[in-house]
């Protein structure tokens, strides 16, 4: 996390979480003082039809006919598409600057987010997305139906917001001792974005084990620095324990690696990374 | 990974696919018991393949929202198997035509597509139409005035229809004509023939078959003639299909899955007592305008087509033929691509050669591959022949030195090599000779035989040759494959002189 060159990418769709999604990417890109670069993707959906004509017969030219009539009524769409998605980033925009950051990179793209996202060729430092889109807008307790394969899609950090921006105060390390844990643990220990937060650093286990996890884990933080550090081991089923956690102790924001097995380890046991998506209280910062 | 698909490619267009399947089983049913009566055999036979590889490509096939069924294309490869050898060697050859398929789909041939040029395709697509339009005709000759009658209105029916208000875009055009038809044929008691007098019928779902042949050499000797033409029809039938349906739908196919769902639904269909089909022009660009654009509008349309054809069996007999005749000049008509008509005007003459020369052979042989192959040889000829013209030799003679240089600009090639030599003045009695190459492209031996050829000369005229300027790429070839600096190859080459 040494380069500033690398971008903060916020993902905005137009949904009510898209300004908390800007709040927080200018959160992220003034603590690494890095680019900010506010993404909208038009989505055409070339799956559904538009056109349907039940009268079945094909003539003269019929070809020739029905590839102009589909292209220019989906010159029309994506022409009314572009000006909807200006108008969006145009408000992503004001609402950035307004938040302190002066020249966001503004980026209008056609085709589906996690094609795009998978194919990613700039350095992304962390993403921000929203966890819900239009569909769900009205439903907190719901999450976007394609969140997960978002998240899949992409290898790199992603932060999803899920409510209204609040400065980040206290801060959760989801800890278990994993490969993918340690590190996130690396990784926010050289970060300069926490510095200064109170960190909770929770590991649910079992508890002989939990206690020296959690020690070492905590000397590592507390050698690059860090004072205010409030370790705890708790047991019980994780996802539960963490969101009760973050409850009790208003967390602000809470930190863990993310999908560190397999696709068939997920099948067979569902992936913890997923029930904290949907579980979870506060915003998540998911580090690989 | 030939069972995993995208969940939108599935269901992300339900209610337009469920509709579209349904118009597009319509329009196959005349297709496969129309060509099935030209192979030779039962309608069934054409029918469960329809069914067969309708479905399988669904699941398997690389280009959600393609029609794949029975088609005319393949059945005319089979007419003289099905004479001399019977039903059971058709089912042998479908299965060996799939497997080919496959093997063609994993040493990714789909990629040679490339080489098919737009007028290849163009020459492709009409003589289909052709076919189909000819494959008609018996069921036009010698035949009362009420066949002709009922032919004419029935096309009337199907171009008229869609003009009524509100009906006319909710009902397909082509049931109406089936349904009117049947009807007048049945209330005026005609003396027609109908479906039911061409042979038996599906009564029951297919079930799974072993193809009844002796499993030995002379099987395969029978077989293997026709199953590669049959495979080869079919692929490339299949892939400019994809390409006609990616275009009108603005999205990507996986062309070499497309080869290998191709083969597993031929052979599928063999197993199910059914003949070799492939993807369809016509019923596609059918599907993608009644708003079929998933995987789910190709199940669907083999799905009702079968179930159309086993529970309505007894009413689908009393269709008159002259209503299916209708039906499949319609198909024909909306294949035949009639802007390339009007274009032959706006083309160039070697693209239209091109194109009319591949309907040509196609119409005389019935058979697509070749006509194919005929157009793509001779489109590789007339560029070859086109880029041999980017070449140019200047000189200038330097007298106090008594120096010729010749320039050579642009690509030498087997095509260019002849005018390469002749640019040469061979009598013209010079001190030096320089050939700068520095503009030049070598592209084959026969280009640096060539040149060597020219060396060799000049020297023998007493001529001290010195070549500069060759570029790395003409470098290159000319490391690997020219003599002129090797002593003991020249008396090879020049032995003879």
């Amino acid at each position: 996390m040494q380069n500033n060159k690398k971008l903060i990418l916020a993902c905005i769709d137009g949904s009510r979480l898209s300004e908390a999604v800007c709040d927080y990417a200018v959160w992220l890109a003034q603590g690494v003082e890095g680019p900010l670069k506010l993404m909208y993707m038009i989505d055409h959906h070339p799956e559904t039809a538009t056109n349907v004509d039940l009268s079945g017969n094909i003539g003269v030219d019929s070809r020739d006919h029905l590839l102009e009539e589909i292209t220019s009524s989906e010159h029309q769409r994506s022409k009314q598409r572009i000006q909807e998605g200006k108008a969006i980033l145009q408000a992503a925009r004001t609402r950035v600057v307004e938040d302190g950051f002066s020249d966001p990179i503004i980026c209008l793209q056609h085709g589906s987010l996690i094609e795009s996202l998978a194919n990613v060729k700039e350095d992304i430092r962390i993403l921000v997305i929203g966890a819900r889109g239009k569909i769900h807008e009205d439903q907190p307790d719901k999450i976007g139906a394609k969140l997960e394969s978002m998240i899949r899609s992409f290898h790199g950090h992603i932060l999803v917001a899920y409510e209204a921006f609040k400065i980040p105060k206290r801060i959760m390390i989801a800890y278990d001792g994993s490969e993918a844990s340690d590190k996130a643990i690396a990784m926010i220990a050289d970060s300069p974005l926490y510095k200064g937060l109170s960190c909770h650093l929770v590991c649910v286990n079992k508890k002989d084990t939990a206690k020296s996890l959690i020690d070492n884990a905590a000397d590592k933080l507390k050698t690059a620095g860090w004072s205010e550090i409030i370790s705890a081991g708790l047991q019980g089923e994780t996802v539960h324990e963490l969101c009760e956690y973050q409850m009790e102790h208003q967390i602000d924001l809470t930190i863990m690696g993310a999908f560190s097995h397999t696709r068939l380890h997920d099948l067979l046991l569902g992936s913890f990374t997923t029930k904290m998506l949907i579980n979870t209280k506060t915003p998540l910062l998911l580090l690989r | 990974m030939l069972l995993l698909s995208k969940k939108q490619d599935w269901f992300g267009n339900t209610r337009g696919d469920i509709m579209a399947g349904l118009v597009v089983a319509l329009a196959l049913i005349p297709e496969a018991i129309a060509f099935s009566i030209i192979a030779g055999v039962d309608p069934k036979v054409g029918l469960y393949a329809s069914f067969c590889i309708a479905v399988v490509t669904a699941i398997v096939g690389g280009r959600p929202g393609m029609i794949s069924a029975a088609t005319g294309a393949m059945v005319l490869l089979m007419v003289t198997l099905v004479k001399d050898h019977g039903l059971q060697y058709l089912l042998a050859t479908t299965l060996l035509t799939g497997v080919l398929q496959i093997v063609a789909g994993y040493l990714r041939l789909g990629s040679l597509m490339r080489f098919v040029s737009r007028s290849v395709v163009t020459g492709f697509v009409n003589a289909l139409a052709i076919l189909i339009f000819i494959a008609q005709l018996p069921e036009l000759t010698n035949v009362t005035w009420h066949v002709y009658a009922m032919t004419a209105s029935g096309l009337g029916i199907i171009y008229l229809f869609p003009y009524l208000p509100v009906i006319g875009k909710s009902i397909p055009s082509p049931l109406v004509c089936i349904v009117v038809l049947t009807g007048i044929a049945l209330m005026l008691k005609l003396d027609i023939r109908t479906v039911g007098d061409m042979g038996q019928l599906p009564d029951t779902l297919p079930v799974f078959l072993w193809p009844d042949v002796p499993f030995n050499l002379r099987t395969l000797e029978i077989i293997l003639p026709y199953a590669v033409p049959l495979a080869m029809v079919g692929l490339l039938e299949s892939l400019m299909t994809a390409t006609i349906v990616d275009d009108l739908t603005d999205t990507e196919s996986d062309k070499n899955r497309e080869c290998k769902g191709q083969g597993i639904a031929n052979i599928g269909a063999g197993l199910l007592g059914g003949m070799a089909g492939c993807a369809m022009i016509g019923q596609s660009v059918i599907n993608i305008k009644s708003g079929g654009r998933g995987r789910l509008s190709t199940l669907l349309a083999g799905s009702f087509l079968l179930i159309m054809v086993v529970f309505l069996g007894d009413w689908i007999k009393q269709i008159p033929m002259a209503a299916l005749v209708a039906v499949m000049i319609m198909v024909s008509i909306g294949t035949f691509s009639w802007g390339s008509v009007r274009d032959l005007k706006a083309h160039p003459l070697s693209s239209n050669v091109v194109m009319i020369m591949t309907v040509m052979v196609v119409v005389w042989t019935h058979n697509l591959a070749l006509g194919v192959f005929v157009g793509v040889l001779l489109a590789s000829l007339f560029f070859a022949n086109k880029i041999s013209h980017y070449m140019l030799v200047e000189s200038e003679f330097d007298e106090e030195n008594d120096v010729r240089t010749y320039r050579i600009v642009g690509q030498v090639f087997f095509s260019s090599a002849d005018k390469f030599i002749a640019a040469f003045d061979f009598k013209e009695a010079v001190e030096k000779v320089v050939i700068d190459l520095s503009h030049a492209h070598f592209w084959d031996i026969t280009a640096v035989s060539s040149l060597d050829k020219v060396v060799l000369k000049l020297r023998r005229q007493g001529a001290d040759v010195e070549l500069i300027g060759l570029n790395e790429a003409s470098s290159t070839i000319i490391d690997s494959f020219a003599i002129h600096d090797k002593p003991d190859e020249i008396e090879k080459i020049m032995g003879g002189h």
